[in-house]
């Protein structure tokens, strides 16, 4: 996994409620065996029309959000099913960090597994991003994980919190299969004392 | 000690490494797995030279996209096919049981795991699918993951979970003739919202709780996700047992009681503490229909179709708008105004042989109306089969209902089974997300003997009014 230290990139409001991971990625997408390939198909239903023609009003074919890298969001974005298709279409269009008040579980730690950061921020303040990112054209945040801030075109820091095991794992590109295995005494240990009550019986 | 919740007891039975301020390493006792979220999975195996770790542990089927017409012949999507037949290949090479397209025990894996024995009290299970919540109804801590957690179990048997919260969803009373489980679950997420539950683990309990089925317990933790719930969970007792003893992977004769003994330690203890309550009285439950285009945008049947500028929530207004829109649905509209052009039976919410029989009871000698196509689309084969020896295919077949084989079908149309843009359907599935069943397709979650009486008058009707042979 490609290391995520600090990010600028330009800003798309995707400005609705709930997004579930349909709408991310349509089902009729999720039979590739591969991980890559599914940036096409984000959020096909809303960008596309049923010609596969790009929709002038969905955000991301305006041409004031060509080439983001952030994802502007409202609360409980991908919500829905557990596919991790979601956030390789993300990833793969071209997103590495989302901002939002609120994520659905799976969705969330997914993002981790791909090198992608989401972050996390009051409602308040994304309603400021969201008033600031529409009348500004080609706004930019830079956003330094090391430091958990982002960098406001107007100079303003603001701080996130984050899970600081997480954090490392993005900062370093960690396989979390490798840091698990480090662990193997402690698994071998559990597996050796399984109550019967937790086998399978045949 | 002080008295702990079911949760409790799990969390600390399966923890293999804990440090503070961190993910603790989880231990996975059962891994179930499906054509749709593994293959990936698998390849980074491969990648890696890694094997799995406990293949005994570890079930697989193919559901998600399988065809529920003649099974006989071969799936004529190729790209699906290619799916199943890559599961049929990793299974063999990494050593999992496999149930085929051909296997009596195929189904959708939410309904075969319980029907197998496969979930126990107790136990830690996950799958790649957000409806693993499903199993929870047993006092299982059961959750679904993605498809990168999908291979670190298969590597390691493990995940890294962060602790979550608990809550409780006290249900009490009693229910009124014609209120489902469905109509249960569906207005607590209602009352909750879809994000109600983030990073807690809901514990339903209370009398109308401990008087439901298994398979309606089933449905009730099955949708906690809708709520945003990691998982659902009901504390074991003799419903749980009852519904065990005999299965195929459940200890048997002297073990079974042994095990009995010790799930009932499991149960969560009196006085034990909560991070959060919330308390329903099931006598004001009425059946429930969305309306909207997330679950949590449902009301009583016998109300109307909600009005945007009614929210206080600006946000929630816009959602509510765009939702009618896609819906086609006028705000002011009743409910039972509603007319339909499809009714789907089926999916993990609603697709056990009870489901079946309750439904097949609001049939029995009607006729489906003219302008609605209507299916039932049993859960697992066994289901099927079960269903057929009571005879339930013919009564189906006879209100002019087609009668299918088993798997996730219409829930989220990744087979030939979806809606047409703009076609109206009740569902008895989980999700009403826009072009969840088919692109422009309208889905309306119902319990399914609200679906069986809207088949038969072709809109929504309240089933409570309806004289139904018990």
């Amino acid at each position: 996994m490609d290391p995520f230290k600090q990010l600028t990139g330009i800003v798309a409001p995707l400005d609705r409620l709930n997004v579930d991971t349909d709408q991310i990625i349509p089902k009729q997408f999720l039979k590739l065996v591969e991980r890559t390939g599914f940036g096409q198909y984000l959020f096909y239903d809303w960008r596309m029309d049923p010609d596969g023609k790009p929709k002038a009003d969905f955000v991301l074919n305006d041409h004031r959000y060509k080439g983001a890298r952030i994802l502007l969001a409202r609360a409980n974005f991908g919500c829905g099913s557990s596919r991790e298709h979601a956030v390789w279409a993300l990833s793969d269009y071209g997103f590495r960090a989302l901002i939002a008040p609120s994520y659905a579980d799976i969705f969330y730690n997914n993002c981790f597994k791909n090198g992608v950061l989401p972050i996390t921020l009051d409602e308040t303040m994304v309603d400021r991003l969201f008033r600031e990112v529409t009348k500004l054209e080609k706004y930019q945040l830079e956003i330094d994980l090391e430091q958990q801030t982002i960098r406001k075109p107007n100079g303003e820091n603001l701080r996130f919190e984050i899970d600081q095991f997480w954090k490392k794992c993005l900062l370093e590109g960690l396989d979390d299969i490798v840091l698990t295995l480090q662990h193997e005494e402690k698994i071998r240990a559990h597996e050796q004392r399984l109550s019967p009550f937790r086998l399978v019986h045949h | 000690m002080a008295p702990r919740t079911l949760f409790e007891k799990i969390w600390q039975s399966h923890v293999v490494h804990e440090e503070t301020n961190r993910p603790s390493l989880i231990w996975i006792d059962r891994h179930l797995i499906h054509e749709v979220t593994s293959p990936q999975a698998f390849e980074g195996l491969r990648i890696a030279g890694r094997r799995v770790r406990r293949p005994d542990l570890t079930f697989a089927t193919a559901d998600h996209n399988v065809p529920t017409t003649d099974r006989s012949l071969p799936i004529r999507d190729p790209i699906s096919a290619k799916q199943v037949e890559v599961l049929g290949r990793n299974c063999r090479e990494f050593g999992i049981t496999y149930f085929d397209l051909k296997s009596p025990h195929q189904g959708i894996l939410h309904v075969i795991g319980p029907e197998l024995g496969l979930t126990l009290p107790g136990l830690t299970i996950v799958c790649g699918d957000s409806h693993t919540s499903t199993h929870g109804a047993f006092g299982a801590f059961a959750l679904g993951i993605g498809t990168s957690e999908v291979e670190h179990v298969l590597a390691t048997q493990c995940l890294w979970l962060e602790k979550p919260k608990t809550l409780e969803i006290r249900v009490d009373e009693s229910r009124a003739r014609g209120v489902s489980a469905k109509d249960i679950i569906l207005s607590i997420i209602g009352r909750i919202g879809t994000g109600g539950g983030t990073g807690s683990v809901i514990e339903y309990r209370g009398q109308a709780i401990s008087e439901l089925s298994m398979e309606e317990r089933m449905t009730i933790c099955n949708m906690s996700i809708e709520g945003g719930a990691r998982a659902g969970l009901i504390s074991p007792d003799e419903t749980t047992f009852g519904y065990l003893q005999g299965r195929r992977y459940v200890p048997k004769g002297e073990d079974f009681e042994k095990a009995k003994d010790h799930w009932l330690q499991l149960a969560t203890e009196k006085g034990a503490a909560f991070d959060g309550s919330v308390h329903l009285d099931v006598s004001q439950i009425a059946p429930q229909v969305t309306w909207g285009t997330t679950p949590a945008m449902v009301t009583d049947v016998t109300g109307q179709v909600p009005n945007p500028g009614d929210f206080d929530d600006p946000n929630m207004a816009k959602a509510a708008a765009r939702a009618l829109e896609y819906m086609g649905l006028e705000a002011g509209t009743a409910i039972q105004a509603i007319k339909l052009d499809r009714v789907f039976i089926g999916s993990c919410t609603n697709s056990r042989l009870e489901d079946l029989v309750a439904a097949s009871k609001v049939v029995n000698g009607q006729k489906v109306a003219p302008n609605v196509r209507a299916m039932v689309v049993p859960g697992s084969q066994m289901t099927k089969v079960q269903a057929e020896r009571l005879g339930l295919n013919q009564i189906f077949k006879e209100a002019g209902f087609e009668w299918r084989e088993s798997g996730c079908s219409m829930c989220l149309g990744m087979n030939p089974d979806i809606l047409a843009p703009r076609e109206r359907c009740a569902s008895t599935s989980n999700r009403n997300f826009e072009g969840r069943q088919g692109r422009g397709g309208r889905t309306h979650l119902v319990s399914p003997i609200m679906a069986a009486a809207a088949a038969i008058e072709g809109h929504f009707v309240d089933v409570r009014n309806w004289d139904i042979a018990s």
